[in-house]
């Protein structure tokens, strides 16, 4: 079954998703990877404001290719979370309630993700040109400079995930491996 | 001497560069839909659907596959009886870059400095490897490398007494390790031998054989056909999730080394494998 949500997330949302869950996520989402992370993390221990309220947001590690001639973006799957993993904690800490990326997460994550009650999305990795089809607006709104790094905020239909962590602490990578393993 | 105008080459790197992102080649297609027979997991399989439909899409819209349109790797075979008239080679690979990866709108996925970071804007510079052979003809490979999947690559100094045990352990426990982070299922490239570096760009080599050929020395086929059984045991899947399909192939390279010597390297890559070749 196919849970349809929207954003923000709300506690109750949350609570209502389980690691296996495919779900279309409608709604505002903002990009942001490596260099968009440690400025946010930057921005919030000097005391500054974000350029984007985290209360329920959801993050979509992607830098995307350019937007060709009549499409709002270019070619934009997921990259692998962990290089964010340094910087999510204290981001859920401050309200984050969902990312969207591909591949495992560390500890520290895994904890975070349990303690602050959030959600972490997997996006096939690879199927850039189908994802982009889901994304119908895109508009940088921070660190321009940053090229493909920059953070855009997305407004997205239906697009396609599943999730991997829950707040209960389940873990779909895992649970998935160690059913297939013939070792 | 032949001439070929550096235009000629630029133009022709240009257009690598976009078919290179841009059409996923017929071996990688196959193996995909292969794998959507054989896989058990229901989520695999669906995943592996999915890729299939966006490699489609890809190909028929001229968009890049993947957003990530990598660092642009090139293999150059040069004839000693040819020259480049109008510019130096490296120049027009360059420019042919900076074209390609515009008209394709393609992601400019290179930082000037590791720690500073600062985008250099249009993809530039390209990594060059040069080999000069007999003739007069120019080939030219382009092999688009993404970042995430390198990053589960690896060298390391084996001696020669861990043998091809110690060697196939290497292989498989890098791919275990690398769980779903490389956007699997994954082409394996794997070397042993020749020097650190030598070894190193053996295994990205690797990645440009066929998916399905055989490795022309029967011990190293052999090998791949066990190292890909190994893999496929892990349980790795589609994107990590769990299932039967965790690597398309494995493809081993071997180069004489130094009697005190056993280097082996593993560069691992996505199922979205790019290399297009040019021959002028």
């Amino acid at each position: 079954m196919v849970k349809n949500i929207t954003t923000p997330l709300t506690d109750e949302l949350v609570a209502g998703l389980h690691a296996g869950d495919s779900v279309l996520i409608s709604g505002t989402i903002y990009t942001g990877r490596d260099l968009a992370h440690k400025r946010l993390v930057e921005a919030l221990t000097a005391g500054k404001d974000l350029p984007f309220d985290l209360k329920g947001a959801v993050i979509y590690y992607v830098g995307p290719a350019p937007a060709p001639p009549g499409k709002p973006i270019g070619s934009a799957g997921p990259t692998t979370s962990y290089r964010m993993d340094p910087y999510t904690p204290l981001l859920l800490e401050k309200g984050l309630k969902g990312m969207v990326g591909k591949g495992n997460r560390g500890q520290s994550v895994l904890d975070a993700i349990k303690k602050y009650k959030a959600v972490y999305f997997a996006a096939v990795g690879g199927a850039a040109a189908l994802i982009s089809g889901s994304i119908k607006a895109a508009k940088v709104i921070a660190y321009d400079e940053l090229g493909p790094e920059a953070v855009r905020e997305l407004q997205v239909e239906n697009f396609p995930a599943i999730v991997v962590d829950d707040i209960y602490g389940e873990d779909l990578y895992e649970k998935g491996t160690a059913r297939y393993r013939k070792e | 001497m032949k001439e070929i105008p550096f235009e000629t080459v630029k133009d022709t790197v240009a257009k690598l560069c976009m078919d290179a992102n841009f059409d996923i080649g017929d071996d990688i297609i196959d193996a995909l839909k292969h794998a959507v027979e054989i896989e058990e997991s229901p989520t695999g399989k669906d995943i592996l659907k999915q890729i299939l439909e966006n490699d489609r899409i890809s190909h028929e819209e001229k968009v890049a596959a993947c957003q990530d349109t990598g660092f642009a790797v090139f293999w150059v075979e040069i004839g000693s009886e040819l020259r480049i008239s109008g510019g130096e080679l490296y120049d027009a690979i360059k420019q042919g870059v900076v074209k390609g990866y515009k008209e394709g709108y393609l992601r400019k996925s290179i930082v000037e400095d590791p720690l500073r970071r600062k985008n250099t804007g249009d993809n530039t510079p390209p990594i060059i490897y040069t080999d000069i052979v007999p003739g007069d003809k120019l080939k030219i490979t382009v092999q688009p490398k993404g970042g995430g999947a390198e990053n589960m690559s690896e060298v390391k100094m084996l001696t020669p007494a861990d043998g091809a045990e110690g060697f196939k352990d290497f292989v498989v426990d890098r791919v275990r390790r690398s769980k779903a982070n490389p956007c699997p299922p994954v082409i394996v490239g794997a070397a042993i031998g020749g020097t650190f570096e030598k070894c190193a760009m053996l295994a990205k080599k690797a990645q440009l054989r066929k998916v399905g050929s055989v490795h022309p020395d029967p011990f190293y086929a052999d090998m791949e056909k066990e190292l890909l059984e190994r893999i496929n045991n892990l349980g790795i899947g589609p994107q990590g999730l769990g299932g039967r399909v965790t690597a398309l192939a494995v493809f081993v390279e071997a180069f004489p080394c130094h009697i005190a010597t056993m280097p082996c390297a593993v560069n691992m890559c996505c199922h979205a494998s790019r290399h297009k070749t040019a021959i002028l």
